[in-house]
């Protein structure tokens, strides 16, 4: 599922923050993000991204956590 | 949960050897609290992965021995990556008398969903929380008898660094292993029809599965397809027993 128009977590710049919205994955690896705190709801801080642009870390619940671009595409977030 | 008076030991428990399994989230403190109980100096260190395999130490309190197993640190039991695979294998299916989780107390939050995944399993937990001193540090007050109250286990406040809160809670487990504390651990409720398939598939698993499995938590396994569970059940009380004839049975709930 697409949603026109919808920000991801891979479009926040550095230094902002986000809500998550939903994820758009299914089963074992929605399962694993999940785990990591992106729950809908949670708010999530850009805090760097590698020199290469890809894995970003986030700030996730008090802690840390890098993740691949590819996952961060298809967590949805708003700006609120 | 509930305070028994102190129960009769049995003359076996004197040399009876009783095993805890340490689990936690990454970087909590785990090996600090393991190098606190047993004396040991498992490498400790401000980056989380430390702990690569476990690691196993013993103790004497009481009267009674312990052996403590340091597993890795996870977010999760899903098996979804060969240090998640080694605690929940060892949490689930190597049958320990009791599991200590360790969670932080600057990050209760996400700690929580470690504990909540864990008491799906057993309900012999003790919830260690650790780091009080930083979450005094950083102005966090944590309401140790409210989560005590709210999961339905034994819950104690502890600085491992420090060495404050742990021979409360050495005191702690020897109750819980001495039978005078009954633990009822907060269950997570799903949406209705979900819970409809879970109890449908826990029924029909229920004669295959040895007793010390949990038929919820299997059923909730087998929901999520993951069917490795399966294969660990082998020491089985039903002769008829085979993952094949368990796979039908989940597929027929399934439809
Ligand atoms: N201030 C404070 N620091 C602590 C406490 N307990 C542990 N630490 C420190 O936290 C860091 C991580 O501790 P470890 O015991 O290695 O954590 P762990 O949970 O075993 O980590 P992994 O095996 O990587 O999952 C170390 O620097 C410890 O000294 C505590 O109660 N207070
Ligand atoms: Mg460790």
């Amino acid at each position: 599922m697409v949603i026109p128009n919808s920000l991801s977590l891979i479009d926040i710049p550095v230094g902002d923050s986000a809500r998550v919205v939903n994820i758009l994955t299914i089963g074992a690896n929605r399962r694993r993000l999940l785990d990591l705190g992106l729950v809908p709801g949670s708010r999530v801080e850009v805090i760097r991204r590698s020199p290469a642009g890809n894995p970003t870390a986030y700030l996730i619940k008090g802690t840390l956590i890098a993740l691949r671009n590819e996952d961060a595409r298809q967590i949805l977030v708003d700006t609120n | 949960m509930i305070k028994t008076a102190s129960l009769p030991v049995h003359g076996q428990e004197a040399t009876k050897n009783f095993v805890i399994a340490l689990a936690g989230n990454p970087n909590v403190g785990k090996s600090t609290v393991f190098n606190r109980l047993t004396g040991l100096k498992q490498h400790t260190g401000n980056w989380p992965g430390k702990t690569v395999t476990r690691a196993e130490g013993t103790f004497f309190h009481r009267n009674r021995h312990y052996t403590l197993v340091d597993l890795p640190g996870t977010y999760s039991l899903h098996a979804s990556s060969t240090d998640e695979q080694v605690a929940r294998d060892f949490i689930c299916f190597a049958r320990p008398d009791l599991t200590l989780v360790v969670c932080d107390a600057t990050c209760l939050e996400r700690n929580l969903n470690l504990v909540l995944q864990i008491l799906e399993i057993t309900d012999r937990v003790v919830l260690c929380v650790n780091l009080m001193d930083e979450a005094k540090r950083k102005g966090f007050r944590v309401d140790i008898d409210m989560l005590t109250h709210k999961l339905g286990i034994p819950v104690v406040g502890t600085a491992a660094r420090s060495g404050r809160g742990l021979s409360r809670l050495k005191n702690v487990l020897d109750d819980m292993v001495a039978g005078k504390i009954v633990t009822t651990p907060q269950q997570v409720v799903y949406d209705p029809e979900l819970e409809t398939s879970i109890n449908e598939i826990a029924k029909r698993l229920t004669p295959y599965l040895p007793d010390w499995i949990n038929s919820r938590w299997a059923a909730l396994r087998l929901l999520e397809r993951d069917y490795s569970v399966l294969d660990h059940i082998t020491d089985n009380k039903n002769k008829n027993y085979s993952p094949r004839i368990l796979k039908k049975e989940v597929a027929l709930c399934l439809q």
